[in-house]
């Protein structure tokens, strides 16, 4: 059950920088530490993440291992119209989370 | 007159003096740690905040009931329930923090299975709760029944133990605020549990802590749940009483 | 070149060393992976305002914060803005894609830190120039951790 904290603001005027903060939980597990049973524990992060903006893609980050576990990311776009943010996480098994969020833009 | 200087000084000196010295670990925490907890979008303790809250509202064993049919809003029905914690429990006759409470509704009331101590789900329930206390201040309920575990627990507090031969009290009495290795060291105040610890890279109970101060003192970790455990809290939360409520914490 | 004696027992125990233990970045690895991040380009100091704390309370989540200098129009972007380590298992930890619609080049996230180490971020822009800035972070360990 993997959830995630957004935050998007609810209205901003046409033209305005928002930011945008998202935490996402996670455990990014490595693949380099030993379990209790001394066997390597399998490699289980989020690689990939992408935001679109009715349907355009703003912005995009490719994770590593040394990305905390419960990953936050911060960055900006410009309110340009009313519509839907989709947050994408994909995992590398391949396995994509998405959450979504509106904006009214006046 | 020099004299009477130095009265005047101790006179104003003692207003401040008689003040609470007592500080939460937010305050030995670096501004980075900090930032991290005030912000609820930052804090990742808020992510079991969040899945507590949909486990409180979700129907759960025999019963079909959620917590929800029964205690309804948890804003409502469960501010200032942390605050109170450890109570004593009258079916079995022992006090019962409040993991523990959670799990006894689980297992009788809803007719569940219960969900295992320090697991990602009763961490979740127990911060989604103690959330809903967050700024009130820690009020010990007053029931004398608690009284002899509440002495068991000061006694652990201050009893040598484990191969280093420390007490909880050397370090977190003597020596709070100084340093070991480059950690500070706090004054073991309970204010934000369940919180996110980003040495365990998760949330963990009061418990769990307990457990890394013991082995770190090389003596016998308390299991969690246990009447030791119980105590040990129980005591702490009084020492604490007056304090302001955290949780979900955030720690280094 | 003639392999010494001790060389050699060197360079295989260094071999069986690296058998049982994951590979590490060394400031020798960051620099390929950076390398294949500008495609061997020139890097220039300056434009990248990067952020993150000298002292760090526990290396498991370090925030940190890049700032680059750009207008962020069409033709004139931050297209790309990569960081990197010298000491973790892997000298990569994140590589970001901007767009025009981003508005400003700033990001923010947490990593993982082994060691007291340099970190590197370096921005793309649209003309194809780099530009970097690096900064020293020093980990403390806390006290009495588990196991």
């Amino acid at each position: 059950m993997a959830r995630a904290l957004i935050n998007v603001p609810q209205k901003a005027k046409r033209g305005e920088i928002i930011e945008i903060k998202t935490l996402m939980s996670h455990p990014m597990e490595t693949g380099f530490r030993t379990g209790l049973d001394g066997q390597l524990v399998p490699r289980d992060i989020i690689e990939q993440f992408v935001c679109t903006y009715n349907g355009e893609v703003v912005f995009s980050a490719h994770l590593y291992p040394a990305i905390t576990a419960n990953p936050f990311l911060s960055f900006t776009t410009i309110a340009a119209d009313s519509g839907t943010l989709v947050f994408s996480w994909t995992d590398n098994k391949g396995e994509t989370q998405v959450q979504t969020a509106s904006i009214q833009v006046e | 007159m020099n004299r009477l200087l130095v009265i005047l000084l101790v006179c104003v000196a003692l207003p401040a003096s008689a003040q609470d010295a007592r500080k939460s670990g937010f305050a030995f925490m670096g501004p980075d740690t900090q930032a991290m907890q005030t912000d609820d979008l930052a804090n990742p303790g808020m992510l079991s905040v969040l899945e507590g809250e949909a486990l409180w509202n979700a129907k759960a064993g025999t019963s079909q009931k959620s917590c929800a049919a029964c205690h309804g809003d948890a804003p409502q029905s469960m501010k200032g329930v942390a605050t109170r914690y450890p109570a004593f429990d009258d079916t079995t006759q022992a006090p019962l923090d409040l993991a523990g409470r959670i799990l006894q509704c689980r297992t009788e009331r809803q007719g569940a299975l219960a969900f295992q101590r320090e697991g990602r789900e009763l961490l979740a329930l127990t911060s989604y709760v103690g959330h809903q206390s967050r700024n009130m201040t820690i009020a010990p309920s007053q029931d004398t029944r608690l009284a002899a575990a509440r002495a068991q627990g000061a006694a652990l507090y201050s009893t040598r133990v484990g191969q280093l031969n420390f007490s909880c009290a050397q370090c977190h009495d003597d020596n709070a605020g100084g340093h070991l290795g480059a950690a500070p060291i706090p004054q073991a105040h309970p204010t934000g549990y369940p919180l996110y610890r980003l040495e365990w890279q998760s949330l963990g109970s009061l418990q769990r802590r307990f457990r890394n101060c013991l082995s770190g003192m090389r003596a016998e970790p308390i299991p969690a749940g246990s009447a030791d455990a119980i105590a040990l809290e129980l005591f702490l939360m009084d020492r604490a009483a007056g304090m302001k409520l955290e949780t979900p914490a955030v720690r280094p | 070149m003639n392999t010494t004696r001790r060389q050699f027992s060197l360079l295989t125990a260094g071999a069986s060393l690296a058998l049982v233990t994951p590979a590490r970045a060394t400031p020798e690895t960051m620099k390929e992976s950076i390398q294949a991040f500008t495609g061997g380009k020139p890097i220039k100091e300056g434009r990248v305002k990067f952020d993150i704390s000298l002292l760090v309370e526990n290396g498991n989540s370090v925030p940190l914060s890049v700032l680059v200098d750009s207008p962020m129009t069409k033709d004139d972007h931050v297209t790309r803005i990569g960081i990197f380590n010298e000491k973790n298992p892997l000298p990569d930890v994140a590589i970001f894609t901007l767009t025009p619609r981003c508005g400003r080049a700033q990001i923010a996230t947490r990593m993982r830190l082994n060691d007291t180490q340099f970190i590197t971020a370096i921005a793309e822009m649209s003309d194809g120039t780099y530009f970097s800035a690096k900064s020293e972070v020093i980990v403390t360990m806390p006290a009495c951790v588990e196991g």
